[in-house]
């Protein structure tokens, strides 16, 4: 019935045969020239996508050759100091890989760096996301997602450094052994259902490799397809600036700029990472043999995304067990396992924990600079401090030796840093916001000092403030500001005990602060000038440059 | 051909006896040499060695060995120590010792080896105690396999896996491995120097200790398949590599990618 | 902004902006935009990367067949890996640069606004929507038939338990596993991993052995497990240094004492000895026993002092163990004084 031209070229009729069945005009149409913001620091989740993407690529390659299996076998491969010695098979497969298949040692090595990227930068994604506070609303549940994901990608990261069954990740499935038994009540048998029985067993190698290869794989698409529809759904956040509003989105539309810009980008991801990977070893397995109960590397320290849980086991001081009727609870294994989920926990609840002491109940799609939300920026980085200190005190051993320092001392002063740390960090990072917002004040009232000093002629000495263009001011003057609550009565007449918690942390988070300049301020110092001096033309010329044809 | 019959029977020769216990010494005796013949070289100098030796003695080491090394305030008794203790602590720089702290720190070595051949003669003389081991031992031609296997069991936890080094507690460590002549290892597992722990013959047999020192070899001698090695420390230096350098380098393409062009 | 105004702001305040949103800033061409030549420049470079590619392509390709592996020869193996990683490099990032250097230069880079809609469904819409609720609920009795909403509730906690009891057999139940190890009375001890039986002659002061129970070496099955259990530490200090609960006093040799291996805390081979101090260090988390002191815990996570393995010598002078360690090795766990 179509009374429409019909396609002419292949790429005409292509589309058509696409669009008949599958409405892929509308998707163009609704998707083609949706607008993303363009600013570095939005890419990092980029980043951690494209690892993933590189994962799931060189896994596969792996997945062909690697055998998960621990039955024993003896070596026959080309690596000399193993030749003849008893391994499992789980253990001679990965050697076969390294040595004896061509790509299985860059596949090994991609794979692995691909896999501490990924961590990374899923990590400092969520760092961004923090300071710039886009987990306000209707970002909260994102937040949530993204959290898991981080976690999917520790235990991705564990279950699948594991595999090869050495001596250096056997000892860390020891350790996570000793753990689970530590747990009141359920701990040896978990371990037992775990381990298939007693550690080692021969079950747990291809255990890992299910959850490795298809359970944890399988939550981490799920969670990122869920990830990715809510940041299409709510679009991207931007930074505050000239034009920028909650209620539109500044940037440049997703074709073409943005197929050439982010695909060219995970071309240049997977480019580093395989120039990395022919370069730098990475997890020498032969270096450490296979895993035996009992010899053990000095050095022995997880991947660095689980070094601060190592670090927490590190640092907990002993001779703390609790002994309840004659059961006993190990706290060297439970201090730091309770330590470490509820700092889980608060970094999961956070955006509501704010959202509950603002009162705000719009949506944000404008980002706030770090210094314009002093409390949350000096909150943020007393965390990182914490997470820091335990992920350094995963290497006590080895900053000891490098820096020719006693282990002791070094162990003592980070479980003093421990306590100490987060709250210098977040006194100082408040105080340093609040500075810094000052001083935008003073610019965005006085101008820029140039350095130049006039002498006037009544002798005095002035210097010459230059001052901001419009655009500029607007980048200064535009955030939000909260005020703290006033605690009040609820309608029986009571002030209850959740309104004077909510106010007395509301006061916590606002009473120290600097207001935005208001109208009346900049007026007022603008007052002996002359109207026209409140500067309306942008400050830099675009240069005129005459171009050759 | 007639066969003779009239053979005498087996008699008793008095010499016989003699020719017996003669060829029983030389088995034994020669045995013994060939058994141990990876261990013992210059069980005693010469008188001229082991008196210059005396002579260094006095002169650098006294002062806290004690004129006769039987100890004093600031060094142990070298008696029984043995020449091989001598070789490696003056071998490699430690002695003199210097500065005082938890452990003694490798150092440019501060005689020659005629110097250090003779205080160890001198030592030696003192009283038995382990010796410089022969190059018989030495020859990197051992099983670097059971030499790995060994190595992990006993070496590696304060060592790390092929020898990096590792921490102790209080400031002592367990120095890196590399470049350390196959003489020097040796000598450091008959001896325990400091808080290392002896390990005698019974324990790791001379065997096994050459098997140790051909994997140690081969480790150092071959480079890693996979690449530059970030010290062969582990996880922390491929996790600092990837903080700094990884994604150090991606930001910087993501600030060129964002950035306008000109 | 009334779209976002619906809700409230909280504590916000409401302080007037000296200035009003200046608008987007005028775009600034690039020398691409205003010069062909520079345009025409920018697309050779363009094409010049995207040739680079092409040519590490090339290069992985040829590293993948210059580089055969012959048993044993580890060079091959690094070559190849080494040459297909630079190809495959250069093939990603000469397409990586030329996109994004021709979205740079040549693609329009002035700046674009979208307009965003509150989440929130109009009130309409959500007027629809609660009308679509009310009616499945009244078509389906649900809020109605109270015995049909509650039984099914029943049944829907009741399915997914068989989905979990399932999984019963993923281990054997632990019984008395973790009390038990493969050292009985007289079994001798023995150097790991050879199984070569020990003197008492032979382990002299300073000395560490690393031991495992006669027997183990020649396990055909469990081997690992039980060495997990049974993996101990042999050290002769001078019996003048050693401190001895008379409870244990005859469970050392002549200055010779046998500590489990496996440290309290988590579970590692606690196997650094230092020799003058008679401290042992764990190399995971730093936890230190003084071996002199009943292997007390002197520094680090560790709460129970190591296990100590009674120990004398047979009648030919080896080593052996006088009984099981009296006590669970291994890390502490909830029902281990049971």
């Amino acid at each position: 019935m179509s009374t429409s031209t019909e396609p002419q070229t292949a790429l005409g009729k292509t589309a058509n045969y696409l669009d008949e069945r599958l409405t892929v005009g509308s998707v163009l149409k609704n998707f083609g020239r949706k607008v993303f913001p363009d600013h570095w620091s939005f890419m990092l989740g980029e980043v951690a996508m494209y690892s993933f993407v590189i994962l799931i690529l060189s896994g596969t390659f792996l997945t062909f050759y690697f055998q998960p299996s621990m039955a024993h076998t003896i070596y026959e491969g080309s690596y000399a100091p193993l030749k003849g010695a008893e391994m499992t098979v789980a253990y001679s497969s990965s050697l076969d890989i390294s040595f004896d298949i061509r790509g299985g040692l860059l596949m090994r090595q991609v794979h692995h760096w691909a896999a501490l990227l990924f961590v990374a930068s899923a990590g400092l994604h969520m760092l961004r996301v923090f300071f710039t506070g886009a987990f306000r609303k209707p970002r909260e549940l994102n937040w949530l997602v993204g959290f898991f994901l981080f976690l999917a990608g520790m235990g991705a990261g564990f279950t699948g450094y594991s595999l090869p069954d050495d001596l250096l990740s056997g000892n860390g499935l020891r350790i996570i052994d000793g753990m689970i038994k530590g747990i009141p009540v359920i701990g040896p048998s978990v371990s037992s259902g775990f381990f298939g029985g007693e550690f080692p067993g021969t079950e747990v190698i291809a255990r890992l490799y299910s959850l490795h290869i298809m359970i944890i794989p399988a939550v981490i698409i799920a969670l990122l397809a869920v990830h990715l529809m809510m940041v299409v759904i709510h679009k991207h956040t931007h930074y505050p600036g000239p034009g920028r509003r909650d209620d539109n989105v500044v940037g440049y539309p997703l074709m073409p700029v943005y197929v050439a810009k982010a695909g060219g980008f995970f071309f240049l991801v997977f480019g580093v990472i395989a120039a990395i990977s022919a370069t730098f070893t990475i997890n020498p397995i032969w270096n450490y043999g296979p895993y035996d109960p009992s010899p053990v590397s000095a050095g022995t320290q997880p991947d660095w995304y689980i070094g601060w849980l190592d670090g927490a086991l590190r640092l907990a001081p002993g001779h703390l067990d609790l002994h309840v009727f004659g059961f006993v609870i190990p706290m060297g294994v439970m201090l730091p396992l309770v330590v470490s989920l509820l700092f889980l926990a608060v970094v999961a609840a956070y955006p509501f924990i704010e959202a509950w002491v603002t009162g705000d109940r719009r949506e944000h799609h404008l980002l706030d600079r770090p210094r314009n939300a002093p409390t949350r920026t000096a909150i943020g980085a007393a965390g990182v401090t914490f997470y820091a200190v335990l992920w350094a005190g995963a290497s006590t051993d080895l900053i000891a030796v490098f820096f020719q320092m006693s282990l002791n001392h070094v162990l003592t002063a980070m479980q003093i840093l421990l306590i100490i740390g987060p709250v210098l960090a977040y006194w100082i990072t408040k105080r340093t916001c609040l500075s810094l917002q000052r001083k935008d004040r003073e610019i965005a009232l006085h101008g820029r000092e140039t350095g130049r000093v006039v002498r006037l002629p009544h002798g005095e000495y002035i210097e010459i403030h230059e001052p901001v263009d419009k655009y500029e001011l607007w980048k200064l003057v535009d955030f939000k500001d909260y005020e703290p609550i006033m605690p009040r009565p609820n309608k029986n007449g009571r002030i209850t005990l959740g309104t004077k918690i909510r106010a007395s942390l509301s006061k916590f988070y606002f009473e120290d602060r600097i207001a935005p300049v208001s109208k009346t301020e900049y007026e007022l110092a603008h007052a002996d000038q002359a109207p026209s001096a409140a500067v309306e033309e942008p400050k830099r010329k675009p240069k005129q440059i005459k171009a050759k044809k | 051909m007639e066969k003779n019959l009239n053979k005498k029977p087996m008699r008793r020769r008095p010499w016989a006896l003699g020719v017996v216990i003669f060829l029983g010494l030389i088995a034994s005796g020669g045995g013994y040499a060939f058994a141990t013949q990876g261990v013992q070289t210059n069980v005693t100098g010469s008188a001229e060695q082991i008196e210059e030796g005396r002579k260094l003695f006095l002169a650098n080491c006294a002062t806290c060995h004690g004129s006769n090394g039987e100890g004093a305030i600031g060094g142990p008794s070298l008696i029984g120590v043995g020449a091989a203790s001598v070789d490696f602590q003056v071998g490699t720089g430690r002695m003199p010792g210097q500065a005082s702290g938890p452990q003694l720190y490798k150092k440019p070595v501060q005689f020659t080896e005629e110097q250090i051949a003779a205080m160890a003669s001198y030592v030696a003389s003192l009283a038995p105690g382990p010796a410089i081991p022969s190059e018989e031992i030495l020859r990197t031609d051992g099983d670097p396999t059971h030499g790995g296997e060994l190595f992990r069991i006993n070496c590696a936890m304060c060592h790390n896996a092929v020898g990096a080094g590792g921490a102790l507690t209080e400031g002592k460590f367990a120095p890196s491995l590399d470049g350390v002549t196959e003489k020097h290892i040796y000598e450091a597992m008959i001896t325990g120097p400091q808080n290392m722990p002896v390990f005698n013959d019974a324990n790791l047999t001379p065997e096994d200790k050459k098997d140790i020192i051909t994997y140690l070899k081969y480790v150092e001698q071959n480079d890693s398949v996979g690449g530059l090695e970030l010290g062969s420390i582990g996880p922390v230096a491929e996790g600092l590599f990837t903080w700094i350098f990884g994604l150090g380098f991606i930001i910087a393409i993501t600030v060129w990618l964002g950035a306008k062009a000109n | 902004m009334s779209e976002l105004e619906q809700y409230s702001a909280g504590s916000r305040t409401n302080i007037e902006r000296p200035i009003k949103d200046p608008g987007l800033e005028p775009h600034r061409e690039r020398m691409t935009d205003k010069s062909e030549r520079h345009a025409r420049n920018a697309e050779r470079q363009v094409a010049l990367l995207f040739g680079l590619s092409v040519i590490g392509a090339i290069i992985a390709v040829w590293g993948f067949f210059a580089f055969p592996i012959v048993g044993g020869d580890l060079t091959a193996t690094r070559n190849g890996a080494f040459w297909m990683g630079i190809g495959i490099a250069l093939s990603l990032l000469g397409i990586g640069f030329g996109a994004v250097h021709w979205a740079k230069t040549l693609m329009p880079d002035a700046e674009v606004s979208e307009d965003r809609h509150v989440a929130r469904s109009s009130d309409e819409t959500r007027a629809k929507a609660v009308e679509i609720i009310k009616l499945a609920d009244g078509e389906s009795g649900f809020t109605r038939r109270k015995l049909i909403r509650r039984s099914l509730y029943g049944a829907l906690a009741f399915f997914p338990i068989p989905a979990v009891i399932i999984f019963g057999d993923l281990g054997p139940s632990v019984g008395d596993t973790l009390k038990h190890t493969m050292w009985r009375s007289g079994t001798r001890l023995t150097k790991d991993p050879t199984g070569i039986p020990i003197k008492a002659s032979e382990v002299t002061i300073g000395s560490v052995f690393h031991v495992i129970p006669e027997g183990l070496s020649e396990l055909e099955h469990h081997k690992l497990e039980e060495k997990a259990k049974a993996a101990v530490l042999l050290v002769r200090v001078n019996p003048s240094d050693l401190k001895e609960d008379p409870a244990k006093a005859g469970w050392s040799y002549d200055g010779i004492v046998a500590y489990s291996k496996i440290c309290t805390h988590v579970g590692c081979p606690v196997a650094l000895y230092e020799q003058h101090t008679h401290h042992l260090l764990c190399p995971c988390h730093q936890s230190t026993f003084d071996l002199a002191d009943h292997c007390k815990v002197v520094f680090g996570p560790a709460s129970r002092p190591l296990p100590q393995l009674p120990i004398t010598v047979d009648a030919e002078g080896y080593l052996v163990a006088q009984s099981d360690f009296l006590e669970p090795v291994g890390p502490s766990f909830w029902d281990m004084r049971k």
